[in-house]
């Protein structure tokens, strides 16, 4: 059992237990900040696959951007601790069934081709490539996929103009 | 530091978070838990093209994970702006109560 293994596993639990206290905690904002630990260890995730900008592209825009504007919305409307919802009393059996189907369907399906997958992935070559491998990304981004990478900046321009007229408030309504 | 964790390993950790998310959106009534199921199970998806990128040897996985990243976020500005003018007009966001448009 080696050290990276090791690491694996105590992120994975973290990982999993976090993804567990998102799916339980009745307060919103503990939902949420159990939902930065899952971020935080999955870009550990990404570092141990050899990939140093997503990791770090997923610690500044996803528990750095999205959960503050999540946070700042909570907060906003003051929705932290709502009152109980009525619950059908058949839903969460049904749910909980419904997910654990779900969980075995995708991992016989991974696992019928284990021959594929089973193989230990290769020495990252951490640390040595790292400017290599950001340079070839970007080599990547700006020349194969340019148009893509266009597209994505008008889609965030829609998403922006969109988001203000939604929340415009119409001229003489009480807000 | 030897990289000796199998792929599966990471596919099946993307799979649990997944079924995590999606029962998520299942149970809960509160929209803006049922946002951050969605976005656990966008980022299992991520992990499992990072893994595969990984394992082929290819950055086509990385690049398009940077992508989902970017659409994750219009949505989530978007899905938020909706979930305040709902908040506006009705002062409580439990999605029982969106039933507006139920014929």
């Amino acid at each position: 059992m080696n050290l990276t293994l090791i690491l694996f596993i105590i992120l994975a639990t973290v990982a999993v237990v976090s993804a567990i206290g998102l799916l339980v905690s009745r307060n919103t904002v503990y939902a949420a900040l159990f939902l930065v630990i899952n971020y935080a260890s999955v870009a550990v995730f990404y570092l141990l696959l050899g990939a140093p900008f997503i990791a770090l592209v997923q610690v500044t825009v996803y528990a750095g951007a999205i959960m503050v504007l999540f946070l700042f919305v909570i907060m906003l409307l003051g929705a932290d601790k709502l009152p109980k919802a009525t619950v059908l009393p058949w839903q969460r059996p049904v749910a909980i069934g419904l997910a654990a189907l779900l969980l075995v369907e995708g991992v016989f399906l991974f696992f019928q081709r284990l021959k594929t997958i089973s193989t230990p992935l290769a020495n990252p070559d951490a640390a040595v490539n790292t400017t290599e491998s950001l340079r070839t990304l970007g080599m990547a981004l700006f020349n194969q996929y340019l148009l893509p990478f266009e597209v994505t900046s008008i889609l965030l321009l829609v998403a922006m103009v969109g988001v203000i007229v939604l929340t415009k408030k119409e001229k003489g309504e009480q807000g | 530091m030897a990289g000796t964790i199998p792929l599966s390993y990471y596919l099946a950790i993307s799979a649990v978070l997944f079924t995590m998310g999606s029962l998520g959106v299942l149970v809960r009534r509160n929209p803006l838990i049922i946002f951050m199921s969605v976005e656990l199970m966008l980022n299992s998806a991520n992990l499992a093209f990072v893994a595969f990128a990984r394992s082929f040897n290819v950055l086509t996985g990385q690049i398009f994970v940077f992508f989902v990243m970017t659409v994750a976020a219009a949505e989530v500005a978007v899905g938020l702006a909706l979930i305040v003018i709902i908040f506006r007009n009705k002062h409580s966001i439990d999605v029982d109560l969106m039933s507006n448009l139920k014929g």
